[in-house]
């Protein structure tokens, strides 16, 4: 990896078109496009299976826009943590400016084709989200306050918002609602793996929240948000936007989700500590959000296959 | 520049051209599809 970064500085080599596919940040978008498919399947009405896929594709299209302006607007603070130091534009295999076009080249055609191939309320949207992180979440807020996970977990929200607004073309309380579930899920799951991944954004002035406000008060949040997050799963079942298959499994995940989060919240770590319950809580955290979206979904197919 | 360089940078030019013949393609494909979708 040395020798290819002196090599790449030394001579402005055309970056490879692997280094372009890096900047979507390709993990992020997969839990993107999932998010984004359960809201476009659990949707009332019906969608052309070709609009369908062009409006999941602009999906990952936005995202992957949205990740590269940030790698572009972001690169220096890359360049100061071991996690991002080997992405496209610190290690030299990219110029930055190059991001920059790609990102905006992505988040306008992806936009556009929304727009034209969709709707233009799930395009606005999908364009409220890429200004929403790029800008909103990126440059202004994330460094400035140790909230900036709850802020960042509004960019992840809207998948499953733009999937549904592009079957049914208007906001109801329903995607709305997978919002605020992704919203609150946000800072437990990111939280509990800042406890026991020692991170150095402090050495790149981010101020997170462990690192900010300490250890006892990011527990003390993230059973907050736990709890928080419980009544909300189960309120699509109470409005009847969703039936007893989702109503159940969202009790009992989330049930789970807050039982796993009562030790994280109340308990002090020692030095040499294993972080299990922590390790435990983030783990079951991804599988959570899995189950409860695909629970949505299967509760849809159960009712359109019994109508 | 070396030869290598030089030989370097044509491998990556290529294997980008392809890369982008292929997404561009993709799009044609989509865009008809989308297109008998919406007329349907």
């Amino acid at each position: 990896m040395s020798v290819m970064t002196a090599t790449a500085s030394a001579t402005p080599l055309p970056a490879e078109w692997r280094d372009f596919f890096a900047l979507t940040k390709p993990r992020v978008m997969s839990l993107v496009v999932f998010t984004g498919l359960c809201g476009l399947l659990a949707a009332p009405g019906n969608i052309h299976p070709v609009i369908g896929f062009t409006a999941i594709l602009c999906i990952a299209l936005g995202a992957g826009g949205s990740g590269a302006l940030n790698m572009w607007l972001e690169a220096d603070i890359d360049a100061r943590m071991k996690r991002t130091e080997g992405r496209p534009i610190p290690s030299g295999r990219m110029r930055r400016e190059d991001a920059r076009d790609f990102g905006v080249m992505l988040a306008v055609a992806s936009v556009g084709i929304m727009g034209v191939a969709v709707h233009w309320l799930a395009a606005g949207l999908l364009a409220l989200s890429i200004v929403y992180y790029a800008v909103f979440y990126t440059l202004w807020l994330k460094p400035r306050t140790p909230q900036n996970i709850v802020i960042g977990g509004g960019a992840g929200a809207f998948p499953p918002l733009i999937g549904w607004v592009a079957v049914t073309g208007d906001i109801t309380a329903m995607p709305l609602l997978l919002f605020a579930i992704i919203f609150l899920w946000t800072p437990p799951h990111f939280w509990a793996l800042a406890l026991f991944v020692k991170s150095d954004y402090a050495n790149a002035g981010i101020p997170m929240l462990p690192v900010v406000r300490g250890e006892r008060t990011t527990r003390r949040q993230i059973l907050a948000y736990s709890v928080v997050l419980l009544p909300v799963t189960l309120a699509p079942w109470w409005i009847r936007g969703a039936g007893a298959v989702y109503g159940v499994s969202a009790l009992a995940l989330s049930l789970a989700f807050v039982a796993l989060s009562v030790p994280v919240g109340l308990r002090t770590s020692t030095a040499a500590d294993a972080m299990t319950p922590e390790k435990r809580l983030f783990k079951f955290s991804i599988l959570y959000l899995f189950a409860l979206f695909a629970a949505l979904v299967a509760d849809r197919m159960l009712v359109g296959a019994a109508a | 520049m070396t030869p290598e360089e030089t030989a370097e940078i044509r491998r990556r030019r290529k294997s980008r051209n392809i890369a982008l013949a292929l997404v561009l393609a993709f799009f044609v494909l989509l865009f008809y599809a989308i297109t008998i979708a919406r007329m349907g």
